[in-house]
């Protein structure tokens, strides 16, 4: 009754817990089963996070448990919001962190110095970077005379409608970087144009992101399955540019 | 010794433990949390026949490893990479006069390196200079995430443990293995973060660092810095087992490396007791890179010859039989060593 007068659903926490990242594997925690329970009565609301392991590392932790505490808190109607992260190795310090309604420096004390924001900065960068090179392996592979050496020449433009060119978009306007037609879609670490001799070595640093973020992402999924048994029911498929043929798991 | 389709490779299996994680060496619930991470991983990449039960994952002993790491005789050398996490367990997690002993035993077999850990101070250099008389060190295994006291973690270029990299230097410990892991001071970085190695690695240019798991979850920062660095190599603990359950992953990672940092410096490991290291062993010698993925070439027998054992055989003066032994690729000193290698058109084949 008091649910329907509120106006906070399930439904409505779920969604907003859908735009709560985890930095590292670029991936939405809805998506990638972290999120172990949510519970709504009246306008409060309790929401339980899970990692693949004790050991995650606390600040990535720390940022995904905060993001979507602050996610919880934007929905229209909510009372009380209480985030949990369970079975973490530093799960009290986080709780307490989280319930006393402190930031970071105020949840880790002497291990914090400054803030998150350049951590998260960096990944951000990670992510433009493998959406930009799983964009431009895309393009290459589409065509049988297209060579790496080409790559250089396409612009945001010559990339088809779809997904994987929304996901290179989105992640340039965070980072503030063009998104206009005619910008090159091949950039260097510092957001410009590599010059020409740097063109290959940025296209094959820019792989071994991607390889990394996506091997990491498969590996965490798979440990998460392994820790919390029936948890791959709450996890949507990774889309990978190699989903042709995907990276198997066998058992 | 390993036999294949006629060719033969000599085996070092460059990361092996000797643990104790049972309860009663336990010293609080992070113990627990630090084996059972273990035993999820060992779980979710093994193959089936390959899976141990609780019980038997937390100890092995010295008769038990004996026997796994040198099955079939596949292993030709093993060398310990312990982790000491005095603060999760008792007696530590890796069992350093257990494991002396068994090195002790079996000279010929088995290399134990030991670890040292700067936040012990001057006290610990002592300690260090007693340790390599007494156990003739080569090498050391540094973790940097592991606690002690408040601390969560400590850096490669913290000054204090520059001391420790001048005495390595003094005392003839040429081999660095380095474990990142997931906590440092302060948190607002990334611990896993590999830049600390690029310093120490131009720095100490006489001492040999090898990055365990290959940097991972890092693989693409390890590759750089491994690529500008001479003295900078790469440890497959961890990332072996993908062959099984993540073949292409493991194409991708062993095809990354291969480009940036080259032939001479992977090195094989199983991560004894995590895996055995028999079914990787047999894994490694039939894979082959997808034909598809021509943005890779493919692995020749001679480079699987060398990351098997003969590079890690050269760090450690392990005598290898002459027949066995594989020339030098023809690499430059840095930048990426086989740049040429692979098809430059992506199309699927």
């Amino acid at each position: 009754m008091t649910a329907v007068l509120s106006g906070v659903t399930e439904a409505a926490v779920r969604d907003a817990l859908g735009t709560v990242v985890d930095p590292e594997l670029d991936e939405a925690v809805t998506d990638l089963g972290f999120v172990r329970s949510v519970a709504v009565r009246g306008a409060d609301v309790e929401v339980h996070l899970r990692l693949p392991t004790s050991f995650c590392a606390p600040n990535f932790a720390w940022l995904m448990v905060s993001d979507a505490r602050d996610a919880v808190r934007a929905v229209p109607g909510t009372g009380r919001v209480v985030i949990e992260l369970d079975d973490h190795h530093d799960s009290d310090l986080i709780n307490a962190g989280l319930a006393a309604d402190a930031d970071y420096r105020g949840t880790f004390g002497h291990e914090a110095e400054e803030s998150l924001d350049e951590l998260r900065a960096t990944f951000h960068r990670k992510a433009h970077t493998a959406a930009m090179e799983r964009a431009l392996t895309t393009w290459v592979r589409a065509d049988p005379r297209r060579t790496e050496d080409d790559v250089a020449a396409v612009r945001l433009g010559d990339l088809p409608a779809g997904k994987e060119t929304d996901s290179l978009l989105s992640r340039r306007t965070a980072l503030g970087l063009p998104t206009d037609p005619a910008s090159p879609v091949l950039l260097g670490p510092d957001g410009t144009p590599p010059a020409p001799e740097q063109v290959a070595l940025t296209f094959r640093k820019a792989r071994s992101v991607r390889v990394s973020v996506d091997g990491n992402a498969h590996f965490c999924r798979g440990l998460l399955t392994t820790r919390y048994p029936g948890s791959e029911a709450d996890q949507v498929f990774r889309l990978s540019i190699d989903s042709a043929l995907p990276l198997e798991v066998l058992r | 010794m390993y036999s294949k389709d006629g060719n033969d490779y000599f085996v070092v299996d460059a990361h092996i433990a000797l643990w104790d994680a049972r309860p009663e060496n336990q010293l609080n619930v992070h113990g627990k949390q630090f084996i059972d991470c273990f035993y999820d991983y060992h779980r979710n990449l093994s193959p089936e026949s390959e899976v141990w039960s609780y019980g038997e994952y937390l100890y092995q002993g010295g008769e038990r490893l004996m026997r796994d790491v040198f099955a079939d005789g596949i292993v030709d050398h093993a060398v310990f990479q312990p982790a000491r996490l005095g603060e999760f367990y008792k007696n530590g997690f890796g069992q350093t006069e257990e494991a002396f002993a068994l090195a002790q035993a079996h000279p010929d077999k088995l290399t134990y390196n030991h670890y040292w850990d700067p936040r012990d101070g001057e006290n610990g250099l002592d300690k260090l200079r007693e340790d390599a008389e007494r156990m003739d060190l080569k090498g050391v295994k540094l973790y940097t995430a592991d606690w002690h006291g408040d601390s969560r973690g400590w850096k490669l270029t913290d000054p204090m443990a520059y001391k420790y990299f001048e005495a390595c230097r003094e005392l003839g410990i040429t081999n660095i293995h380095i474990h990142k892991g997931p906590t440092i001071r302060p948190l607002d970085r990334d611990a896993f973060d590999v830049a600390d190695v690029d310093h120490v690695a131009t720095d100490f240019t006489d001492l040999n660092f090898i990055v365990e798991h290959v940097g991972l979850p890092r693989l693409e920062d390890f590759c750089w810095i491994a690529t500008q660095e001479p003295n900078v190599y790469g440890g497959l603990a961890v990332a072996m087992p993908f062959i099984h359950t993540r073949p292409r992953y493991f194409a991708q990672i062993l095809g990354e490396l291969l480009y940036w940092i080259g032939e001479d410096r992977i090195l094989f490991s199983s991560d004894y007791a995590i895996w055995t290291p028999k079914w990787l062993v047999e894994r490694f010698v039939d894979f082959q890179i997808p034909e598809d993925m021509s943005e890779y070439a493919p692995v020749s027998t001679d480079q699987k010859r060398k990351i098997l054992g003969l590079n890690a055989a050269k760090l450690y003066d392990i005598p290898v039989p002459a027949e066995l032994q594989v020339a030098e690729a023809d690499a430059t000193a840095t930048g990426p060593r086989d740049p040429e290698a692979a098809d430059k058109n992506l199309a699927m084949a």
